[in-house]
């Protein structure tokens, strides 16, 4: 499914997939920098969902990040994961959680996200691939983003949704 | 993932790649299978399987027109899924937007230079 009336455009590739591209007026390795520095993704992280409290990034393979979201609604929500793969300029690969309050982290269940930095006339074509284990954990993080704000007794539905903006 | 299940529903049924082909497609007007063969480029049974599928879930609409089956797209079964993907859709272009203005600011950061 495409929806090609807003500048974000999102496919569904796959049953458990979900794919996010963007065109950007600038050389690739700007964009990569806003997406690696922290103090630069602290800046847009949140959309307009909220203001995002703290960013670290330890930008290396194996190296962890983390990110909290101070969201509108008065709530804390944060993500993190580890960097797989680190090619400069062209490629990030990082596993994703999403920190669900009373749920142990292993139980948690992680996406793998693939993030490419194409350019090409000094143009540059971001695309986040989310590869989630399963069709049932691709479903729950689209639904996350109809439920927010919509109905106040999906806390945790609304936290995801707030924080993923 | 057991193949069964995209069938059952319209969310699944437009998870294929080829059967979203087939939607841009019918998306501009209405059309006979022959023609969706040749502008996909694919074998007819293959088609009408996805047309099939299509079908079942409402997707797709036929109609007899002489001797053609003229398919089109049904647009009530596919506004949920259009809803539940601009939902998520709107997050990412919020975030995006917020991204735009820092790589744009560090442009001219460089530019100055």
């Amino acid at each position: 499914m495409t929806s090609t009336n807003r500048k974000a455009l999102l496919t569904l590739p796959a049953d458990d997939q979900i794919l996010i591209s963007r065109e950007f007026d600038a050389p690739r390795h700007l964009v990569y920098r806003a997406c690696t520095t922290p103090e630069l993704v602290r800046q847009w992280w949140g959309g307009q969902r909220g203001v995002v409290t703290s960013v670290e990034i330890d930008l290396r393979v194996g190296g962890a990040w983390r990110y909290v979201l101070a969201a509108n609604g008065g709530f804390e929500v944060a993500f993190h994961g580890q960097f797989r793969e680190l090619v400069p300029d062209e490629r990030t690969v990082t596993t994703e959680v999403y920190e669900m309050p009373g749920v142990a982290p292993e139980d948690l269940p992680a996406t793998l996200n693939t993030t490419t930095f194409v350019e090409a006339d000094g143009r540059t074509t971001m695309t986040v691939l989310v590869q989630c284990p399963d069709r049932a954990v691709r479903d729950a993080i689209m639904a996350s983003g109809m439920e927010g704000g919509m109905n106040e007794s999906y806390d945790a539905l609304e936290q995801v949704a707030r924080s993923l903006a | 993932m057991a193949r069964a299940a995209t069938t059952t529903d319209a969310f699944n049924a437009v998870a294929e790649p080829r059967r979203r082909q087939i939607l841009d497609l019918l998306a501009q007007g209405e059309l006979p299978v022959a023609e969706l063969v040749q502008r996909l480029g694919l074998a007819q049974p293959v088609v009408s399987k996805h047309l099939r599928v299509l079908r079942e879930v409402g997707a797709v609409s036929v109609r007899e027109d002489g001797r053609q089956r003229l398919y089109r797209v049904d647009g009530r079964a596919l506004k949920p899924i259009f809803d539940w993907v601009s939902h998520y859709e709107a997050l990412w272009a919020e975030r995006m937007d917020a991204l735009e203005a820092v790589v744009m600011r560090l442009k001219q950061e460089e530019d100055q230079r």
